[in-house]
């Protein structure tokens, strides 16, 4: 590995836990806002943080 | 990637794709569908007993709605039955009283009129006795006048004044 | 109370001494006379750590639990061989102990294989690898079917789940439509998949054809993540080669049942222009193998992942060579292993349920918006 993969994996590892963390804390607003939908909120959360993972799982191999 | 391509072994991966679609469907034949099954059927169960527990209590209250009605009515129709009999008796009682009444005005005035007709018949015997008894006195009075002659023109006399002046 | 006032004790005892090795461990003149020892050698650790790492995420033509150096210097493997099958010019099947353990070439009449990174190559009778530039071999691959281990435990955790479910399903008949023992602990997870994956995904009208399916995908991928957390070193789901599989079977279902309406999302998107249409058909028809892909590729590096930083951390007991070591990688390597229990079924739900979700794609019958 040399030095712009590395910049690159970190940079995609960055973006994808942005991307993870606001997902995490919008379904926590959500679901502090409305406990009873707390299971349709986490499902959907997890299909979002999935999908976000797979592309940058996707990149960090491209990279 | 590269790493990935290169890590990629067609042995496994052949013998994956045989070995899970092989067990996907032993499990659909063998465990899936006679587990669902058996899970829907359970459910359809459950379904149809909280089905018919529904029904029942809805017939239970229907029955209940109707027992409720008839008591109703009945108590209603007794209701009825005592105002009729109340106004029966009512108007029994005023008509007893009002016959009551009437006989006994007539009754009062038979008596009245019998009275009357007696007071009337008293007078008259009285009158007569009287009359009698009078004529007997005058009689009496006269024979004994009658015996003297002074008394007897003094007697008529007196008669004649008083016949003048009545 | 005097327990607890022994732990603080013991607890500022071992800050202090920790401190203490730490301040030792940062005097510079100190350092300097070990410097190139301890160096080289820790290099020398560290790339032995990595290569245990490497050769445990690899697949292995033996079946074995561990191995190590005893004595007199030979190495004892604890190890089952497992039949190799060949194609080259001709079918091969022979034991795998005959490479005794990748140590030694494998003369199969007349053919000399040689197992180069956990890889067969064909080679000449005194088993010379040629590399090129890249280190890779130029040695001929002959086509390669062994039962290997993953596949020994593929095979395993089919028959187990075969043996598990079906004694599930008898026991519904047998017990008045109630399942009894293990089934009690199974029924709920069956039903979960069935009312929260399956029915919201793809609708009520769908789900039954791909029940079988999901169940068997969610199970599988869920029990082989959880052999992988034991010690019996197996490592199916972080083969891109197992993932795939799964990967391509879900793209085969979804594409071979999906409903016209789905192909005309694909190639002639209703409700955008015209010319809209011809770009986004490469795109859509682009997205639907990339879907698979995802979930290829999301499966293999979340377990890989897993695996390697757990490897990591424990190896880490070997490179502080210090007491404190041995705890650090313990706490950390307890700590993650409970984390990697929660990745191994999140990721057999995650897989489950994107599968329902591009089902669910495939069957939609919806009016055209």
């Amino acid at each position: 590995m040399n030095i712009p993969e590395i910049v690159g994996a970190g940079l995609i590892v960055i973006g994808a836990g942005l991307g993870i963390g606001r997902i995490g804390g919008s379904a926590m607003d959500a679901i502090a806002r409305q406990p009873e939908a707390s299971g349709k909120i986490q499902t959907a959360m997890l299909i979002a943080a999935a999908l976000i993972e797979g592309i940058g799982f996707a990149a960090l191999f491209a990279a | 990637m590269d790493k990935l391509i290169e890590q990629f072994s067609l042995g496994l991966f052949f013998w994956q794709l045989i070995l899970f679609v092989g067990l996907v469907l032993l499990l659909k034949k063998f465990a899936w569908g006679p587990i669902l099954n058996s899970v829907s059927e359970r459910e359809e169960g459950i379904k149809s007993a909280l089905d018919e527990a529904e029904n029942a209590r809805k017939e239970m209250q229907n029955l209940n709605a109707d027992n409720a009605r008839i008591l109703k009515e009945a108590r209603a129709e007794r209701d009825i039955l005592l105002k009729e009999a109340r106004e029966m008796k009512d108007a029994i009682i005023t008509e007893a009283k009002d016959e009551a009444q009437v006989q006994a005005n007539k009754v009062v005035e038979q008596a009245q009129a019998t009275i009357q007709s007696e007071k009337q018949a008293a007078i008259a015997d009285l009158k007569n006795q009287v009359a009698e008894l009078s004529i007997n006195i005058a009689e009496k009075v006269v024979r004994g006048e009658l015996s003297d002659k002074n008394k007897q023109t003094k007697l008529v006399e007196d008669l004649l004044k008083e016949v003048t002046i009545s | 109370m005097h327990r607890i006032t022994l732990v603080k004790i013991l607890t500022l005892l071992f800050l202090t001494v920790t401190i203490s090795v730490k301040a030792q461990h940062d005097t510079p003149e100190k350092e300097t006379v070990h410097v190139e020892s301890s160096d080289s050698e820790k290099g020398s650790l560290r790339t032995e750590i990595k290569e245990y790492i490497n050769h445990h995420l690899l697949d292995s033509y033996d079946f074995s639990l561990f191995s190590y150096t005893n004595d007199t210097g030979e190495h004892i493997y604890w190890s089952a061989p497992l039949p190799v099958i060949l194609f080259d010019g001709g079918l091969k099947v022979f034991s795998s102990s005959k490479f005794h353990h990748g140590e030694t070439v494998a003369n199969v009449s007349g053919n000399y294989y040689k197992v180069f990174h956990n890889k067969i190559y064909k080679t000449n009778a005194e088993g010379t690898i040629n590399l090129d530039d890249h280190h890779h071999p130029t040695n001929a691959k002959p086509l390669d079917f062994s039962i290997t281990k993953n596949v020994t435990v593929i095979f395993l955790v089919g028959l187990l789940m075969f043996f598990m479910f079906s004694r599930m399903a008898k026991s519904y008949k047998k017990n008045g439509l109630m399942p009894k023992g293990m089934g009690r602990l199974l029924e709920p997870i069956v039903l979960y998949i069935r009312d929260d994956i399956a029915i919201p995904n793809i609708g009520k009208k769908h789900y039954k054809k791909y029940m079988s399916y999901l169940l068997t995908v969610f199970f599988f991928v869920w029990i082989i993540n959880l052999l992988g957390l034991t010690p019996l070193g197996v490592n199916v789901t972080n083969n891109i080669a197992v993932t795939l599989a799964l990967a391509l079977i879900t793209y085969i279902l979804t594409t071979f049942t999906a409903n016209k309406n789905y192909w005309k999302h694909i190639f002639w998107m209703p409700g955008v222009p015209v010319p809209m249409k011809f770009i986004l058909a490469p795109i859509e028809l682009l997205g639907t193998i990339i879907k698979p892909f995802s979930l290829m590729i999301r499966l293999y590096a979340n377990i890989t992942a897993g695996h390697i930083v757990l490897m990591s951390i424990i190896g880490l007991m070997f490179i502080f060579k210090s007491w404190i070591g041995s705890p650090l990688s313990f706490g950390l390597a307890f700590a993650l292993a409970l984390l990697e229990l929660l990745v191994a079924a999140l990721q057999a739900y995650i897989f489950t349920m994107l599968s329902a979700l591009y089902f669910g794609m495939a069957v939609e019958e919806h009016d055209d918006h």
